[in-house]
């Protein structure tokens, strides 16, 4: 479809006031999409969609239900294959067929469902899957240690041991342990999906403030969202998504909730031209 | 043997905690995890285990109290008061070991949320097996080669359970109820191979040489250690676990990691000493009748502490264990995190049914031989019980091996209190059935209180 100049493409990466790198990270996204298509079956879910996620910056991907962030997500976590399309991670063509290859290149995906096992404490399950062992047992003191260290550089204060099981947690605790354990193998981009639905005001603002603070460390953030208030609370850029199509991809400061609704409910100046085109045609 | 020690946490404070984090999300110094949350004195620790118990999650309490309720009344009402006689006793752990052994092999699936109900005949397929190397007429296999090929073919039948389970997706219920028909049969064939008309037996006394293996098998039941050693061994045993215990706790507790206070690991140490002393005391006093003088430690109580530490080991220090615990509580966490969840479950029953096989080698050695009276369907119904009444969740993810050797223990008691009392199996039945029912609805209450608890 006619994604080659609609001009709503931003030239900058990272607009948000604390850049580190802008210069950097504007010439080469962490992650760049080009015309990435997929279908499944005679459903098409991704039409032609491009996208660059920048590091140092949040990038939020918003857009009505079915409108196909979550395929969009996953294609790039590796679960779904793009049928067609590029992907460039730091410049460089790359093919994500698994989850292990985009953990390989520094992807980490946090799933709207959490992925942590409730009977679990914190350690434990930060570290599921990569424990540490020492002469064939578990070397439960270093992983403490390095959980115990995330967690701090991360300010996630608010749990009481980290000994304590996931289950007694709060869902803003759990959230903030599921990104914790997504950054903690040096990561350098984190999918969030809806990391903020059936929260509450209070751990809405704590787990905003954890996608902050990836921001600042320099990682690339992408969030998926339904909630605009958390949306432009802490997106640097946005990406509207509708009908498989990314329709708008812009600073944050160049939006505003009305014209973001819009997008994401109309599809933008973008469709509407392509459907008069039609129509004429 | 050993108090639940992690340092437990309420989440009755969280509100307060959230509403406080508003103001130290704000703040700028990278503060670590605050040290007051982590109880470092005694009365810190005891506050925070009792919070945790009336958040639900209530460890080994509920059976220590349960035990100690049972023979108080057993105690009471035995004629004689004989239940607390050392004969008895050791009379008791020799019952139970069968039930706490086959617990801890039911423990590896309930873990994982699945179930064996084939772990009676598998166990007694096992005992029969070694049963039938050993014997001097026929095959006359060295005992430890017996023993070890019977548990081989225990560990495969459980593998082969676990690969219909995992790869055809076949509920564990419908597959290892297949199971407890199949080597039910299975069983009766080995029973009538060989020159026993069904019923091949142990040498049980005065055994010549080429007896020798079929009598080291009756041994593991009823051979019993000398005193002296005995001792000698319960203080290196004591020494070494106290020693390295010591060492673990205070190393952590400098490096700053969550740790007892120095006093609960000398009360845990100690804790050890005493229930082994106590012990041993009670196996080393004269439990003879008349003349004849018969004391020592009773050979499978070791067997079934060592298997214990074992199994504890494996669950909860190694990476299998810590898998199986994942996969019980959200196998879709498991998956994602890399986990090759079939070969956790595989490996499980495997484990199960091998343990199994240990339970039926005491089985037999208890019995002197093995017949067609074994009552697998009844001995599984004992292993889940034991499993559930030491503690360990029906519903996957919460459980350790120390549950099935207290649950074992309970029903050993119970059986062992109502024989004394002259009643006959419809009782026990019936006492053991309503102990389960408590035992299930601890753990269904613990559950939801841990849930709503929780999320409030």
């Amino acid at each position: 479809m006619s994604n080659g100049d609609d001009g709503s493409r931003p030239a900058q990466g990272a607009p948000g006031p604390p850049s580190p790198a802008p210069t950097a990270s504007s010439a080469t996204p962490l992650l760049r999409l080009r015309g990435i298509e997929k279908h499944f079956g005679a459903v098409q879910a991704l039409y032609g969609v491009n996208l660059d996620l920048p590091a140092g910056a949040i990038t939020c991907l918003v857009g009505d239900n079915g409108a196909g962030k979550s395929v969009l997500t996953r294609t790039i976590s590796g679960i779904h294959q793009p049928d067609k399309g590029e992907v460039f991670w730091e410049g460089r063509p790359v093919h994500i067929r698994s989850p292990r290859d985009a953990s390989r290149l520094g992807i980490e995906t946090v799933y709207q469902d959490l992925a942590l096992a409730d009977n679990l404490d914190i350690v434990q399950n930060m570290f599921l899957g990569r424990e540490r062992t020492r002469r064939g047992l578990l070397d439960e003191d270093s992983m403490e240690h390095t959980a115990k260290e995330t967690l701090a550089s991360l300010r996630v204060t608010t749990v009481r041991s980290i000994r304590q099981p996931v289950v007694s947690l709060s869902g803003g605790q759990r959230q903030s342990v599921a990104v914790a354990k997504a950054v903690m193998w040096n990561s350098k981009l984190v999918l969030l999906d809806e990391p903020t639905a059936a929260l509450g005001v209070v751990q809405t603002a704590q787990v905003l403030a954890l996608v902050r603070r990836l921001r600042d460390r320099g990682l690339g953030v992408m969030m998926i969202s339904h909630n605009l208030n958390d949306v432009f609370e802490v997106a640097d850029r946005i990406a509207v998504m509708y009908l498989g199509r990314i329709v708008a991809e812009k600073p944050a400061s160049e939006l505003d909730r009305q014209t973001t609704v819009q997008y994401m409910t109309t599809g933008g100046e973008l469709y509407i031209a392509e459907r008069q085109a039609a129509l004429g045609a | 043997m050993t108090l639940d020690t992690d340092p437990g946490v309420a989440p009755q404070e969280e509100k307060l905690e959230m509403a406080a984090d508003l103001t130290a999300a704000k703040e700028v110094a990278a503060t670590d995890i605050p040290p007051e949350l982590v109880a470092q004195s005694f009365g810190g620790y005891l506050r925070a285990w009792m919070a945790r118990i009336r958040s639900g999650d209530s460890g080994v309490l509920p059976v220590l109290l349960g035990l100690i309720g049972i023979t108080i009344v057993f105690e009471i009402i035995s004629p004689n008061n004989v239940f607390l006689n050392t004969g008895n006793l050791v009379n008791l752990f020799q019952q139970s070991a069968v039930f706490m052994v086959l617990g801890m092999a039911e423990i590896f699936v309930l873990l994982l949320g699945e179930i064996d109900l084939s772990v009676g005949y598998v166990g007694a397929v096992g005992g029969a097996i070694a049963i039938q190397l050993v014997q001097p007429v026929t095959i006359n296999l060295p005992w430890w080669l017996a023993i070890a090929f019977a548990l081989v073919v225990c560990a495969l039948i459980g593998a082969g359970m676990g690969f219909l389970i995992t790869r055809l997706r076949l509920p564990s219920f419908v597959v290892t109820l297949a199971g407890y028909l199949i080597f039910n049969g299975v069983l009766l064939i080995i029973l009538l191979l060989g020159p026993f008309s069904g019923y091949p037996t142990l040498c049980t006394s005065s055994c010549s040489g080429a007896q020798n293996n079929s009598h080291i098998i009756y041994q593991l039941m009823w051979g019993t250690i000398d005193p002296t050693v005995s001792w000698i061994g319960l203080a290196v045993i004591v020494a070494l676990f106290g020693g390295s215990m010591w060492w673990r706790d205070s190393k952590r507790r400098r490096s700053g990691l969550v740790a007892p206070p120095p006093s609960l690991t000398f009360l845990k140490i100690a804790l050890i000493a005493v229930i082994g002393v106590v012990l041993l005391l009670i196996c080393n006093a004269n439990r003879g009748r008349g003349v004849v003088q018969v004391v020592g430690v009773p050979w499978v109580i070791p067997i079934v502490l060592a298997l214990l530490v074992v199994w504890m080991v494996l669950l909860e220090r190694t990476r299998f264990g810590r898998y199986v615990y994942a996969v019980g509580g959200n196998p879709e966490a498991a998956r994602r995190a890399g986990v090759n969840v079939n070969r956790v479950r595989t490996l499980a029953f495997a484990l199960c049914s091998a343990t199994a096989g240990i339970a039926g080698l005491l089985y037999a050695a208890n019995q002197g031989g093995l017949s067609n009276n074994v009552n697998g369907g009844q001995l599984v119904l004992y292993a889940v019980a034991a499993a559930v009444i030491g503690g360990t969740s029906l519903f996957g993810g919460r459980g350790r091996a120390l549950h099935g050797v207290l649950g074992g223990l309970v029903i050993g008691a119970i059986y062992n209190g109502l024989y004394l009392l002259g009643l006959a199996a419809q009782y026990q039945f019936i006492a053991t059935g309503i102990v389960l029912l408590v035992a299930v609805t601890v753990d269904a209450l613990s559950r939801r209180g841990a849930a709503t608890g929780a999320r409030a």
